[in-house]
């Protein structure tokens, strides 16, 4: 679920940042968690992915209860290194675990924005077609010749599927990751282990450990 | 963020028990897992390789190699962790060497430290943060070895501020005269990190 925000005093955000968010109940309860930030970086506005934690505390409230003119109470942006801009360089790769896809489709909507030439990679492991978020989005940031968006469906696939159907390994990062040569730059999203193997396959191919930045991602209570 | 503000319709879940209630600090939650954060990926260095060093501003500086310092005198810890990320885990149990120990007959003029790791990873505390049994070098972890991505071989475990002071993959301290920023610390998060006063980015 993408949550649109707008604000006066929202001064915009680096890709890859995320805010918190907190709700108070009447009697002075309250309750955060932080979110990724997946539009491009705008001054007053700005779009959150949030994924509905079963048995969650905030992500249900934010996925049922919350409705169109609600205020919701934010904090950030946060997060200085999990970020990227045109002057980081590249070429990039971004390796996205499920809803961990967030704050790098920032970064390639940035890039698209902006215009940049700098090479982007996204291998994007999902469970099944219809749990690809962004889809079409992605398809049309993928006319760029010089985005890739490579997908990998780990449970389900529909027919006549020719595309990976594994969850991501060294192989299939070696065919997204092209050589590793400096000026390369790597993010990784998702959950634990996810990311702790990408980053870990990553650095097997040869990727220096600072070319590569991470952000787990996952159900910790939501 | 503003005071007064009400999120219409929200009830939440409060933690019904006032014993536990009364361990979790403010906008922290309790989880049953064990959380994973890192800025990049998991270094894996030989233990034939790792050794711990005491730095900066001591006389006389230390250094152990994994067996000297595991030959060190240990303790167990059972603590409470806080992850700025607002994740609480309650009664974690640890096995440790206090500071203390490690800084036994170290004479030194500085009162900040830096915290250093594989990885390159920083982290700054005030020297007495460290000291009088409130911080430790755990290897151990629920009666195992530490697993690499919880800070294995070894992680500074300072449980009274958030956890991204209690660096993982630890490979020294330096003593300092001043205080420096660590890693965390240059990218907007606090200086201290008390999770009591939910200290936790610049301005709180």
């Amino acid at each position: 679920m993408t949550l649109r925000l707008e604000s006066e005093a929202w001064p915009g955000h680096l890709p890859g940042q995320h805010v918190d968010v907190r709700l108070t109940a009447e009697d002075g309860y309250q309750a955060q968690r932080s979110y990724s930030i997946a539009s491009t970086p705008a001054a007053g506005s700005l779009a959150l992915t949030v994924e509905e934690i079963a048995g969650g505390e905030v992500s249900p409230y934010l996925s049922e209860e919350l409705r169109s003119g609600d205020r919701l109470e934010l904090r950030g942006p946060i997060g200085g290194y999990f970020t990227w801009t045109e002057a980081n360089g590249g070429p990039l790769l971004l390796v996205a675990g499920g809803s961990g896809v967030a704050p790098l489709m920032s970064m390639l909507r940035y890039r698209a924005t902006i215009g940049s030439a700098i090479p982007a990679t996204l291998l994007y492991s999902s469970r099944a077609w219809d749990e690809i978020i962004y889809r079409e989005e992605l398809e049309r940031l993928s006319a760029d010749p010089a985005v890739r968006v490579i997908h990998t469906l780990t449970r389900s696939h529909p027919d006549g599927w020719d595309g990976y159907t594994r969850r991501v390994d060294a192989a299939m990062l070696e065919d997204a990751a092209g050589e590793p040569e400096p000026g390369r730059l790597a993010y990784v999203c998702g959950p634990t282990q996810f990311v702790e193997n990408v980053a870990s396959d990553l650095v097997a191919l040869g990727y220096l450990p600072t070319w590569v930045k991470t952000e787990r991602f996952g159900p910790t209570g939501g | 963020m503003v005071g007064e503000f009400i999120s219409r319709g929200f009830r939440g879940r409060r933690q019904e028990d006032p014993a536990v209630a009364g361990r979790i600090p403010p906008g922290q939650y309790l989880t049953p897992g064990f959380p994973v954060l890192s800025a990049g990926p998991t270094p894996h260095t030989p233990l034939m390789q790792w050794d711990f060093t005491i730095e900066g501003a001591v006389r006389p500086a230390r250094r152990w190699t994994w067996d000297e310092f595991r030959a060190l005198p240990s303790e167990s810890i059972t603590v409470d962790i806080h992850c700025v990320t607002k994740w609480s885990k309650l009664d974690t149990v640890w096995e440790g060497v206090a500071i203390d120990t490690l800084l036994d007959g170290v004479e030194t003029d500085g009162t900040y430290v830096t915290a250093f790791c594989d990885g390159g990873y920083t982290t700054n505390l005030p020297l007495a943060d460290l000291v009088d049994g409130k911080a430790w070098v755990a290897f151990a972890y629920g009666g195992e070895p530490l697993a690499p991505e919880h800070g294995g071989p070894a992680r500074l475990l300072v449980p009274h501020l958030y956890f991204w002071k209690s660096a993982k993959w630890v490979r020294g301290l330096e003593i300092t005269p001043r205080d420096r920023p660590g890693f965390w610390e240059s990218l907007g998060y606090h200086d201290y990190g008390d999770p009591w006063r939910e200290q936790r980015y610049q301005g709180d």
